[in-house]
């Protein structure tokens, strides 16, 4: 029998190493698998490369990450933020590296990851300082950059609902970046606010199909506030 | 004595809503494009795209009923209207770059003449790079607009021959939308499209510090 539920968080999160590529979902207020986050926070892993559309806000979820020095460095579009001063100074005082992507490229090279490409050609950031070296190429008369996959270790997502087999669901624009990074990492856990018995998800509105997910464990639904993490 | 009323943040925002036509898929970026929404003509069926997947987004919704599962590109609660639908960021992207979105309209630090972009970063020493989907929707809508002040703070034009600041893409823009003018980008140079009353060419060029052609 398949079983893909973690009973805990801490069961969930088993077996993370040191130096983990740890892809985590999450766009502003929705979609951010804080309690994975948190989880993390606790175990003693060091020297991890997290991949996320920011670099953590306030104190608590990735910026706590940040702040108790377990993350060398950081693969992301948009760093800078109101409240993103344990990056700023961490990035500022030299302690942590940062990787700048735009959005979609850093979309892209996931989905890349998960589809088995070995690199592609796109036309972002063409002849700005975010391309500077690489190769690029003409392609009826458009010009394009040579991208590589960005491959997690790890990937921690937050859905809207499971089932055993590891199908998921996931709520309005909480999606963001969970299904690619579903399908990049050699280890996809994903926290629910639901689990569901085998086949009571519609097949047709399955959007991580349970073969790119390795784990799921059920949290409770919290309330979050706007440009933060839940608290 | 100059005779001539720069337009509002409103007058700007409402004469760019007036150009984006019924049918359209359109990006509004973050800050002034984004209260082009509230001005969109209502006779016109024009769906709205945000970076983080969604399309057929609607305004913001009522106090108290706020979803911080639904939120814009700006982090800000939104709705969606009916017909909307949700994507992941793959999807959404890909709709950019594919050229499928007609239309995105981004500030800008600085435009040149022929239409690159400068408008993620002023290259300060020390300052945090940040640069999100802008890279992505300047190159990647069909048409790219740019909505900004014609000038600086300290008086400087920000339609320039070369830009200073780094660049966010290389030819990307078609037009843009200032308090005094609207001027298109093209590969012999910014052209006039319209100006406001009682400013005339010759005023708008010794702002701008270079030549304009004239309308066609």
């Amino acid at each position: 029998m398949i079983n893909k539920i973690s009973a805990s968080v801490a069961q969930a999160l088993e077996g993370i190493k040191d130096g983990a590529t740890v892809l985590i979902g999450g766009f502003g207020t929705a979609g951010i698998p804080v309690e994975l986050i948190d989880g993390l926070c606790e175990l003693p892993v060091r020297d991890l490369t997290v991949v996320n559309n920011n670099a953590g806000n306030g104190d608590s979820g990735l910026a706590a990450l940040l702040k108790a020095g377990k993350v060398r460095k950081i693969i992301c579009s948009f760093p800078r933020q109101a409240d993103s001063h344990v990056f700023d100074s961490l990035y500022r005082s030299g302690k942590i590296e940062l990787e700048l992507v735009p959005q979609g490229t850093l979309a892209e090279r996931l989905r890349a990851a998960g589809a088995g490409i070995g690199a592609f050609f796109c036309p972002t950031g063409y002849g700005t300082q975010l391309t500077e070296g690489r190769e690029t190429r003409e392609i009826r008369g458009k010009q394009y950059v040579l991208e590589e996959p960005i491959y997690g270790d790890v990937a921690l997502i937050k859905a809207e609902c499971g089932d055993r087999w590891g199908n998921l669901t996931y709520r309005m624009a909480a999606r963001n970046f969970g299904p690619v990074m579903a399908t990049a990492a050699e280890l996809t856990i994903a926290s629910v606010h639901d689990i569901v018995e085998l086949g009571e998800l519609n097949p047709e509105t399955v959007v991580t199909p349970g073969i790119y997910v390795d784990r799921i464990v059920k949290v409770e639904r919290q309330a979050t506030a706007a440009g933060g993490f839940a608290r | 004595m100059a005779n001539y009323q720069p337009r509002s943040k409103e007058e700007m925002a409402r004469r760019v809503a007036i150009d984006i036509p019924n049918g359209a898929y359109v990006n509004l970026g973050i800050g002034m494009p984004t209260t082009v929404a509230n001005y969109l003509p209502k006779d016109r069926e024009i769906v709205l795209h945000s970076e983080n997947g969604i399309l057929g987004m609607g305004p913001a919704p009522a106090p108290g009923e706020e979803d911080y599962d639904l939120i814009n590109a700006g982090k800000q609660p939104v709705t969606l209207l009916p017909g909307g639908a949700f994507f992941h960021h793959a999807d959404s992207f890909g709709m950019m770059r594919g050229g499928h979105l007609d239309i995105c309209v981004l500030g800008a630090f600085q435009v040149s003449s022929t239409g690159d972009l400068a408008n993620w970063s002023t290259g300060e020493p020390g300052a945090i790079p940040a640069v999100g989907g802008a890279m992505d929707l300047a190159i990647g809508a069909r048409q790219t607009w740019v909505m900004t002040s014609l000038l600086t703070r300290e008086g400087a034009s920000k339609l320039v021959e070369t830009c200073t600041y780094p660049l966010t893409g290389i030819r990307c823009v078609k037009r843009v939308y200032t308090e005094f003018a609207t001027l298109a980008c093209t590969p012999q140079g910014f052209q006039l499209i319209d100006l406001v009353d009682g400013l005339d060419k010759a005023e708008l060029e010794r702002m701008i510090g270079l030549p304009v052609q004239d309308a066609v």
